[in-house]
């Protein structure tokens, strides 16, 4: 089994009745429910190596270098953001619980607070300081301080598909129960189209098992809403999956849209959960004409002590002349040939109700969306 | 940004020889200086050495496999 990312698969739980109460002593701060599914993900390991929010040092490594201050590979800062007020009500060495609505989610040990520069912030992580970029737009929103130091989850947030919910740890015993020693991970946001099924099996022809993982969190407005999602990757499953070598568990955690740093942030996680290999598409993480389509595939080869092995796919296509889908790499015919998996022109005839073709979709994938009457986030 | 960062790099010697054949065979490559170079070697080298997983305990294991039977990803 791969190695979690720095070693050690990160556990910092505190489930006790005792703990909780404390937390109802303690000077408060609140965090929102995509900032509790982080707190969660660092303490059940998703985010291995970290234990807590970053500290100064480490975040200006991320932003700088890419990499925290022990030299090993990350990508994307993992921050709280604090007001003037609550920065003059804190000091370090205190601990703080937060929590989401009523519940105590965590206890944060206070070990650093820290002013930051957004501009250089969004120029480092999303290469643009453009607040069209959503990205940018919600950096841009954030407190003045930065608050750094370890945290313990006391609560596990709310989770609309807890069957669907596996934490590193299980993912772990999981493939090595199906006796898997090599595994694919997929990262999505979207519904599957045929396209996307042609790469995941593409991949898996190489590898033990595959580890399909869509993100669930915060998204922007137009991209699939979470439960359509899960429904529709439920309908390929029953279809067109073969159950010994594929499995489904979801990733509770924001789009950051932050294009090559957001793939490399990805592999890593996919990494702690016991994937070997990690595929990164065209434009991946990416939004808007902000990245170009392949610089997510480059920034890998900045990573060569990542471990995990990315695997880079092009765009794929229909070709009517080939008779299969295929990719310009393999395919010699022209565009007349092609039918695209275009994203916009698939939601055009969902949102009309309409099944797209099933070169392009899989009708039971298809109908799984339509039973939603809105599948998109507004 | 702090103001005066210390920037965390420092010197080692290498052969004048291997220098020289090292910029060869960087040229027309994404790199674009021997220390650039020989960082990466060096990273992906270092990398080999990660220690090992430490096993789950057996209980711990047991737990998990509980809950994946329960959740229907184990029969």
């Amino acid at each position: 089994m791969i190695s979690p990312h720095g070693g050690k698969l990160i556990e910092r739980l505190d489930f006790s009745e005792k703990s909780r109460e404390e937390a109802n002593e303690l000077p408060r701060l609140s965090v929102n429910l995509d900032e509790s599914r982080d707190l969660a993900n660092i303490a059940h390991g998703v985010f291995s190596p970290l234990e807590g929010y970053m500290v100064r040092e480490d975040f200006e490594n991320v932003l700088e270098d890419g990499r925290l201050a022990n030299d090993l590979p990350w990508t994307i800062p993992i921050t709280k953001d604090i007001s003037e007020e609550d920065k003059n009500r804190l000091k370090e060495g205190d601990t703080v619980a937060l929590f989401y609505n009523d519940t105590p989610i965590a206890l944060l040990n206070v070990e650093e607070i820290y002013t930051y520069d957004k501009k250089e912030y969004a120029e480092k992580v999303f290469r643009t300081t453009s607040i069209e970029h959503p990205g940018v737009a919600n950096l841009m929103k954030k407190k003045e301080y930065l608050v750094g130091g370890k945290i313990t989850l006391l609560n596990d947030p709310p989770t609309k598909f807890p069957q669907y919910k596996l934490w590193p740890k299980e993912t772990r015993v999981l493939f090595k129960e199906k006796g898997w020693k090599t595994v694919v991970g997929f990262q999505t946001r979207n519904a599957p189209h045929v396209g996307h099924e042609y790469v995941q099996k593409a991949a898996l022809t190489f590898v033990d098992g595959l580890f399909i993982n869509p993100l669930i969190g915060k998204k922007k407005k137009g991209d699939f809403r979470d439960e359509v999602i899960i429904a529709a990757y439920d309908a390929l499953f029953e279809h067109y999956y073969p159950k010994n070598s594929a499995t489904l568990g979801i990733l509770e955690t924001e789009m950051r849209y932050a294009g090559p740093r957001e793939a490399i942030f990805h592999a890593i996680m996919r990494k702690n959960f016991g994937c070997t290999h990690f595929i990164v598409g065209r434009d991946h993480a990416g939004v808007g004409n902000f990245y170009g389509p392949f610089d997510a595939h480059e920034i890998f080869y900045e990573y060569p002590d990542l471990k995990i092995e990315p695997l880079f796919f092009r765009s794929f296509y229909y070709c009517k002349k080939c008779g299969s889908v295929v990719n310009d790499k393999i395919c010699p015919h022209g565009p007349e040939f092609r039918v695209n998996f275009s994203g916009t022109k698939i939601r055009e005839l969902l949102l009309k109700g309409e099944r797209p073709p099933e070169l392009m979709m899989r009708p039971e994938v298809a109908d799984a969306i339509l039973q939603f009457d809105n599948p998109f986030v507004e | 940004m702090t103001e005066g960062k210390e920037k965390k790099y420092t010197t080692v010697s290498i052969p004048t020889t291997l220098f020289k054949k090292i910029e060869r065979r960087i040229k027309g490559t994404g790199f674009t200086s021997v220390s650039s170079y020989v960082t990466y070697v060096l990273r992906e080298i270092i990398a080999e050495d990660e220690v090992p997983e430490e096993p789950f305990s057996k209980e711990d294991e047991e737990r998990v496999k509980e809950r994946l039977r329960a959740l229907g990803y184990l029969e």
